[in-house]
């Protein structure tokens, strides 16, 4: 069972917020717009929404990363 | 040709042979003149590299160093720059690729109240670049690279003569470049360093990749502290089981430390791992002024209050017991005419102007952080400081690229854990008669810095 | 035999007005892309104009602008009145009729091209090199309009021309109103 998590290169990432749009039952934004990505794998249902979360980054900061669990 | 451990140990007029295991590193240190390269062979033994490390035969130099490896897991040797990472294993996993690697030795101390790297490079230099020497052999390195703060011009021409003296005297198979590089706080950090050296900015990047996969050139880099080097230099001579006589079990050898504040000798002491801190302190004399509490570890550190502090002995494990850390070694006795609270907000509005200005969190983040510190300490709080400080340390623990915002974040919530009655007397009478215009801990740049 | 090859159809108007429509289509459709990609840049956002909704269209009208340059571009080589050949097309300054503007249709086409191809793999090529890339749309677009305004034979036509003065006053304004009012970066200059 592969299983994804999400999390954000703090560096790249601007807060352009682009991310908690398209996730929001899975990320929220901290008060300064920055991402909160929970340290948990992405439900099954959200996965498709989570692919298209790190495709549409305009920094390029959400990475995914398969774990097998 | 025998590894290095198993070699006859010299009879040297040397602290090796004496009841008391100390002093070790600081064995060399003499009035006045840095230890040339004569002293430091008199006082410490010639290091004695392998031929393996000489040699073109790239397969018996990894066998050769694959046995010194073992030798340094063996002494449970860690690193003394405020991680605490074992260091054999860090040699293991910059040799396993078996690519050609690069060594860089951090001497760069960005952190203000410690001084131990910078006396160890100006007064036992070669100890470090013994050091430097040895793990390039062991890592299978061909580039070496000695990093200081490129404004201090007398220990960058100090280091200059000490590294030719070793050229002429042809010491070193890989030969090792000084490098400068400036006094930030974040530059000293490990992926900083190694940016700067690929000619890039001196901040901090984003990991994965991990300097010991791609580094330096994209090559295998192997990261160590100044004073980790040192004792790699002991070890290389004198084995794992002479390094394990002094300190814990779980924790051996001896760590230098820079005690600073309301003490009486302020400077650096080389004790064995396991010395309460009470006694340390009366090492360097004892409290100059009554204590109130100590700060251990340095502004990435904790407080605790002198009396908790006392007893406790100073090594990871019992300091993870008592929630604080090693850290860099750092002691800063903080005296009863002071206040916990000032020191705490003068020391995070530091960390919040000193960050890389990279991550969100970071930069909107501690200066929130340091608003509050500020309004408690300075203007009296509105009641409700321990709130917006419990709000603010999650939304800025572990989202930066370093650990930058996390060592401000531990720095404030131990203070309102240490200082908690005076959090409380702050918020409801405003600020006390110890927020006084001269403050302790050193702070860059501004009138109280030393 | 009849039907869509024979000669009068490749020889006679309907290619040419063919033509000229899906050019101005595609001005139409870029002036759009643009607009909406400046206004994204900017971190422009209503209550009812979220983020990736203003992303999406930007894409979408990227890909008709996309669709309507080939069929611009395919229904000029295909006339067999011009002897614009496929190589006028992409390689610029080849045609012997009317060279500069056609080079600059070809160099607006190549661009658009190269937008294509890296926003596509703009999860393999990384940011920088997909944002240098896309920074040349700024020039794809007048290159375009230039191309309209030179190679098309219909500038003299009152509402052609209406039209490619509103495509321009858009975009000079889009790109005031983000100069002015929109945030670029959230962080703090250090």
């Amino acid at each position: 069972m592969v299983s994804h998590r999400l999390r954000v290169n703090p560096i790249k990432c601007d807060a352009h917020g682009m991310c908690a749009e398209l996730l929001p039952e899975f990320i929220a934004l901290d008060p300064w717009g920055y991402p909160i990505i929970p340290d948990e794998p992405v439900p099954e249902d959200l996965k498709s929404l989570a692919r298209k979360a790190v495709a549409a980054c305009p920094t390029l900061a959400l990475l995914a990363d398969k774990d097998r669990s | 040709m025998t590894a290095l451990a198993e070699m006859p140990r010299r009879a040297y007029s040397h602290p090796r042979h004496r009841r008391e295991p100390l002093p070790r590193l600081l064995a060399g240190i003499a009035t006045g003149q840095p230890a040339d390269l004569r002293h430091h062979e008199r006082t410490y033994g010639p290091l004695d590299l392998p031929a393996a490390a000489w040699n073109r035969d790239r397969a018996a130099a990894r066998r050769t160093a694959a046995r010194l490896t073992d030798v340094v897991d063996r002494s449970g040797l860690t690193g003394r720059g405020g991680a605490g990472f074992p260091t054999g294993r860090k040699l293991r996993s910059v040799a396993a690729s078996g690519r050609p690697a690069v060594v860089v030795a951090n001497g760069a101390e960005g952190e203000p109240a410690s001084s131990k790297d910078k006396l160890l490079l100006s007064r036992v230099p070669h100890l470090v670049l013994d050091g430097i020497t040895l793990a390039a052999f062991a890592v299978g390195a061909t580039d070496a690279y000695l990093a200081v703060h490129g404004g201090n011009g007398r220990l960058m021409a100090k280091l200059t003569g000490a590294i030719r003296a070793r050229q002429v005297a042809g010491i070193d198979p890989v030969p090792i470049e000084l490098v400068g590089i400036n006094d930030e706080y974040v530059s000293s950090e490990q992926t900083a360093v190694v940016q700067h050296l690929n000619g890039g900015p001196g901040v901090p990047t984003f990991t994965p990749p991990r300097t010991h996969e791609r580094g330096v050139n994209g090559r295998p880099t192997l990261v160590n502290n100044a004073e980790t080097l040192a004792h790699l230099a002991m070890i290389g001579r004198y084995g794992d089981q002479w390094f394990r006589e002094a300190g814990l079990r779980d924790d051996p050898g001896t760590t230098l430390v820079t005690i600073s504040g309301a003490i009486r000798w302020p400077g650096v002491y080389e004790v064995e791992l396991g010395t309460p801190i009470g006694e340390a302190l009366m090492r360097a004399g004892g409290p100059a002024e009554r204590p109130q509490a100590v700060l251990i570890g340095g502004y990435f550190g904790t407080w605790l209050p002198v009396g908790a502090a006392w007893q406790v002995p100073l090594a990871r494990t019992r300091l993870r017991a008592v929630g604080a850390a090693m850290g860099a070694g750092i002691l800063v006795v903080l005296p009863e005419s002071c206040c916990g609270i000032a020191e705490t907000a003068r020391v995070v509005r530091y960390l919040a102007d000193s960050g890389a200005g990279q991550c969100g969190p970071c930069i909107f983040g501690l200066p929130a952080l340091a608003d509050v510190l500020e309004d408690l300490a300075f203007r009296g709080g509105r009641r409700d400081a321990a709130e917006r400080v419990a709000t603010l340390i999650p939304l800025i623990e572990g989202r930066g690229a370093c650990r930058h915002p996390d060592g401000a974040t531990q720095l404030a919530a131990s203070a309102f854990r240490a200082f908690k009655h005076d959090v409380y007397a702050h918020d409801i009478d405003g600020p006390c008669f110890g927020v006084s215009d001269k403050p302790l801990l050193p702070i860059p740049g501004s009138a109280g810095s030393w | 035999m009849s039907g869509i090859l024979s000669g009068s159809f490749l020889h006679g108007p309907f290619l040419w007005y063919a033509t000229r429509a899906a050019g101005l289509i595609t001005l139409t459709a870029l002036t759009a892309s643009v607009v909406l990609g400046i206004l994204n840049a900017g971190r422009f956002e209503t209550a009812r104009w979220a983020r990736f909704l203003v992303q999406g269209m930007h894409r979408n009208l990227s890909l008709i602008a996309l669709t309507f340059l080939i069929l611009h571009v395919g229904t000029t080589v295909i006339d067999t009145y011009t002897s614009i050949g496929w190589p006028t097309a992409f390689v610029p300054f080849v045609s012997p009729y009317k060279r500069f503007w056609l080079g600059l249709g070809a160099v607006a086409c190549d661009m658009m091209l190269a937008l294509l191809v890296t926003s596509l793999l703009r999860q393999r090529i990384g940011h920088r090199l997909w944002r240098g890339v896309h920074w040349a749309g700024y020039l794809c677009w007048p290159v375009a309009v230039a191309h309209g305004l030179g190679a098309g034979t219909d500038h003299g036509t009152m509402w052609v021309l209406a039209l490619t003065v509103a495509c321009v006053a858009i975009v000079l304004a889009a790109i005031g109103y983000r100069t002015v009012r929109l945030i670029p970066s959230r962080r703090v200059a250090r």
